[in-house]
């Protein structure tokens, strides 16, 4: 029987299949955490720039989230990987869609990090050029 | 004891909450990148808050905390010599715990919407 994915024997595949499941793990306390704060406990109506800026003026959340971007995104990229390797068995698509797949998760994740790494909170409404 | 069974339907629900949560994170990553245009990030909240958006987001939450809960599960199969044998009560002990966390969360949720505040 076969429910998880059979565990690889070594190599890159081995390594990813760790790394599913310990990424798994924190991201479970990671992102219900974040969902709990940013859509329960707060929500969209009281989220705006001087919320966000707001919580990045503690260097806590900024590693949080940072955290917690690398390692949602890495474990959703490999997943993707992982249904990719299922559907697509010919050379040229699997060449043109893991590449694809590639360049989309080194941009999503570039954006990302340098956002939380070099936005800088403005002293107050104003300064933001907000009305 | 795999092909339509509690089996397939939990890898199939896996696969497709994955994939649905991996589409909204590449859309966080660009709304938030918009957080370097002050006006346009806050002009652009309507659409987060349009009703239609607050009750995908409920369905958001649906499907984190289907794909957390069913990671655990695999995580009893792979590493719990029981697990295995046990993957199918498991997953109905596990749809009972997303039932107990969703419905209320799900209310919490919606009510500043239906009600108002």
């Amino acid at each position: 029987m076969y429910v998880g994915r059979e565990r690889p024997t070594g190599g890159f595949e081995l390594f990813a299949w760790f790394f599913m499941r310990i990424s798994g793990v924190v991201l479970i306390l990671l992102v219900l955490g974040h969902l709990a704060i940013m859509h329960v406990i707060n929500t969209v109506d009281e989220i705006d720039f001087e919320f966000v800026a707001a919580r990045w003026r503690s260097p806590f959340w900024r590693t949080y989230d940072l955290v917690m971007l690398w390692l949602a995104l890495l474990h959703g990229l490999n997943g993707l990987r992982m249904v990719i390797d299922d559907y697509v068995h010919r050379k040229g698509w699997r060449v043109v869609t893991l590449t694809a797949l590639a360049l989309v998760g080194f941009v999503l994740l570039t954006m990302g990090t340098q956002i939380i790494l070099t936005f800088e909170a403005p002293a107050s409404r104003a300064t933001a050029g907000l009305p | 004891m795999y092909r339509g069974r509690e089996g397939m339907w939990s890898w199939i629900l896996h696969r497709v909450t994955g994939l649905g949560i991996l589409l909204f994170l590449a859309i966080h990553i660009v709304d938030i990148y918009l957080l370097g245009w002050p006006d346009v990030f806050n002009k652009l909240l309507f659409l987060y808050r349009h009703p239609v958006f607050r009750v995908a987001e409920v369905f958001l939450v649906a499907a984190v905390l289907y794909h957390a809960l069913n990671g655990l599960r695999i995580l009893l199969v792979d590493f719990w010599v029981e697990g295995t044998r046990l993957h199918r009560q498991i997953f109905w002990v596990q749809v009972g715990i997303f039932l107990l966390i969703w419905i209320p969360t799900a209310f919490l949720m919606l009510s500043p919407v239906v009600f108002g505040r």
